[in-house]
């Protein structure tokens, strides 16, 4: 498929014009804080920002939403659906990490039986990512076999020297770059040999981060109760505190409760995420099979390390996205445990 | 720094004073230190720098139920919430052993990261300069600017509680900053437009317990947000309600207590500024009950606990209303 080039100062134009016809989120900054918000002409669009502080799954996951109602009248109950409507609309500024986290989502809802919530908004929703340019020290979605450079997604683009390069991978990506195209130009031999350039520079700075090699040697199905016995993970959850930080803030964690809220004259069914470091998660009537934060912490690191690429051929749901390390309040994460059960320290 | 604690430590520990110790542990990083138990073996791995900011203190309620004695390593502020355990009754204080260590003002990788600093490979701490290396480059910062907020509204380098004090011979970290001058601020403004403050704080809460669950006041065993009979669910915030009255109700649950330690809003991923609900219970009960600082002292009656002829009355609600 063509590529296309818009500059840098033409974008809130691109953005109008791609809001006219649905809901645009983008990484916008609110409260000194970079999420996916939203459009409207008065926002403050970071693209510049590597990470927004939540992933992008809300938009196909959100924390909280609406299942059905039932309603009480003498001895009848009704029940009615009243799921959350969804519209399409576009993600526009998403990391390689973040694009590959909605595969991994995918595995998880639309295998069978298929999450009609999330796949409505799947179906609905147009992925424009974006290629990574100053990565932190925190990344490591190398390790996961992503390449930043050259993000998937419904349209890739590169931002190089002041000007958006925009290329469309998928027929929905396709047709959205329709009805934007009269904004933008063709690119030429030059600009791809551009997009190519900055793809390498990226690489090279790739190459130096710190967890650019990080070895998963060890993290497989074959390795289940080794992994699963070790003695280490008696220190490494030592100081966790069981907040979920670190499962909220996270693009592929999954888990979710769901609850009915009593009103006095119905029951409001809804689902929200829960986490796995939580004293009531997955609680049932003689009790939890998880009693000590020692339990609860592996599971977190155990699924996305050994248990989901067991099961899906051997991919992580882990995409290296550095969230949690950053957001961990004891500065414990996925790393760390990496460190101390795989690689060298496989045994 | 580090090489004078775990001097003394291996010292404590040979004469047999303890058995263990509670502690930073180094990280993968430069910045991002775990809190640890280590034996004598494993001191190795101890630090103490500027990012040795979590407060140690809670980890005390578990660690001195167990049998021997641990040394804990208590920044001054971190002392404030030892206190106030042991008059809550959650520490045993006679299986600890408080190694209070001199503080230099705790330094925020956030502020720092604002700077434009990225992919960080070392940090170093030279007198009042941090020497940054990064894979873009070596940067150079003034220590000052990067200080955490808490930091800036130091209560001292006093150790409220210390069996003994590892003294640096630098010079005493003090605050910068009025404590009280955001809540006097938030205090100045309409109600709609402190509402509209907190309403864009508060909306960014994703509900995660990061800020509940490191406070050294929220101690219960099981959290009435964790209870199912209470019908509210501590995982998601299903409406704007909800959102602001777990925050309401923590602080008022924590008020009294509340050491003003910081790391609510310190650990919040998402930048919120907690604190200043609880600076502002902290600020009523000054002029309410007279001056009261939580922990620094375990003699002290707690102003909400204790009951005085010439204590406002409820009416002082509505007569200094809201504006
Ligand atoms: S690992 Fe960190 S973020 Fe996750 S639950 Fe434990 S303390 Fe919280
Ligand atoms: S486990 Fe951590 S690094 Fe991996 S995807 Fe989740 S938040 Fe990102
Ligand atoms: S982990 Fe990789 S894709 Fe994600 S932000 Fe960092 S460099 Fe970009
Ligand atoms: S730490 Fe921050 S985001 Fe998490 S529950 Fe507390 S206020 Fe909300």
């Amino acid at each position: 498929m063509m590529m296309y080039k818009i500059n840098v100062d033409r974008l809130p134009e691109l953005y109008a014009k791609m809001a006219e016809s649905r809901a645009l989120y983008l990484p916008i900054e609110k409260n000194d804080q970079v999420e996916f918000h939203p459009w409207n002409a008065d926002a403050c669009v970071r693209l510049d920002k590597l990470n927004t502080a939540k992933s992008a799954k809300d938009l196909f996951f959100p924390q909280t939403e609406n299942l059905m109602k039932f309603k009480m009248q003498g001895k009848n109950i009704s029940i009615e659906e009243n799921r959350d409507p969804v519209e399409p609309f576009v993600l526009f500024g998403v990391r390689a990490c973040d694009v590959r986290s909605f595969d991994v989502l995918d595995k998880v809802f639309l295998a069978d039986p298929v999450d009609t919530f999330y796949q409505s908004r799947r179906e609905n929703g147009v992925v424009i990512s974006m290629a990574c340019h100053e990565p932190e020290e925190t990344c490591f979605c190398h390790a996961f076999g992503i390449d930043a450079a050259d993000p998937a997604g419904d349209i890739s683009c590169w931002m190089v020297e002041g000007t958006l390069y925009w290329k469309p991978l998928t027929e929905k990506g396709q047709a959205l770059t329709e009805t934007v195209s009269a904004l933008m130009e063709q690119a030429g031999d030059q600009d791809q040999a551009k997009v190519e350039e900055s793809q390498k520079a990226l690489h090279a700075v790739m190459e130096k981060l710190p967890l650019y090699d990080l070895d998963l040697t060890g993290f497989d199905g074959d390795h289940l109760l080794e992994k699963f016995n070790s003695e280490k993970w008696a220190k490494l959850s030592e100081a966790c505190l069981g907040c979920g930080s670190c499962t909220f803030v996270c693009p592929t964690c999954q888990c979710y409760d769901i609850r009915d809220y009593d009103n006095g004259h119905g029951v409001q069914r809804y689902r929200c995420w829960d986490s796995c470091m939580y004293s009531d998660f997955t609680m049932m009537a003689h009790g939890t099979p998880r009693k000590t934060q020692l339990e609860k912490f592996r599971q977190r690191f155990m699924h996305k390390l050994v248990y989901f690429p067991s099961n899906n051929d051997g991919m992580y749901s882990c995409v290296g996205c550095g969230r949690c390390l950053t957001k961990c309040p004891i500065s414990m994460n996925i790393v760390k445990v990496i460190k101390a059960l795989g690689g060298e320290n496989h045994a | 720094m580090t090489e004078l604690i775990k001097a003394k430590v291996s010292e404590l520990l040979a004469n047999q004073t303890a058995d263990r110790v509670l502690g930073w542990k180094k990280g993968e990083f430069f910045y991002d230190e775990t809190p640890a138990v280590f034996q004598a073996e494993e001191l190795d791995d101890l630090v103490y720098d500027g990012f040795s900011a979590p407060n140690l203190s809670k980890y005390l309620i578990k660690e001195s139920k167990k049998e021997g004695k641990v040394i804990a390593l208590l920044k001054p502020c971190d002392t404030y919430s030892f206190n106030q355990l042991i008059m809550e009754h959650r520490i045993n204080r006679d299986n600890v052993y408080v190694v209070g260590v001199p503080c230099r003002g705790n330094l925020d990788i956030n502020k720092i990261r604002e700077k434009g600093i990225k992919g960080i490979q070392s940090i170093k701490e030279q007198g009042d300069e941090l020497i940054i290396e990064t894979i873009y480059g070596t940067k150079t910062l003034p220590r000052e600017e990067v200080i955490l907020d808490r930091c800036l509204c130091c209560k001292g380098s006093q150790h409220m509680v210390a069996d003994e004090v590892i003294e640096s011979g630098e010079p005493a970290w003090e605050a910068k900053a009025d404590r009280f001058e955001m809540v006097t601020k938030l205090e100045n403004m309409t109600s709609d437009e402190r509402f509209a403050f907190w309403r864009g704080e508060l909306s960014k809460c994703i509900r995660c317990n990061a800020c509940r669950n490191v406070c050294p006041a929220c101690s219960c065993l099981q959290c009435v947000f964790d209870d199912p009979a209470s019908k509210v669910q501590a995982k998601s915030n299903a409406d704007d309600f909800e959102e602001n009255m777990f925050h309401i109700i923590r602080a008022f649950h924590v008020a009294g207590r509340c050491t003003d330690c910081g790391e609510c809003s310190r650990v919040c991923p998402q930048g919120i500024p907690l604190h200043l609900l609880n600076r502002k219970f902290i600020k009523d009960i000054d002029t309410f009950y007279g001056e009261y600082q939580a922990g620094a002292d375990i003699e002290a009656k707690g102003p909400l606990t204790e009951f005085n002829k010439d204590d406002v009355e409820p009416s002082i609600v509505k007569e200094r209303g809201g504006k």
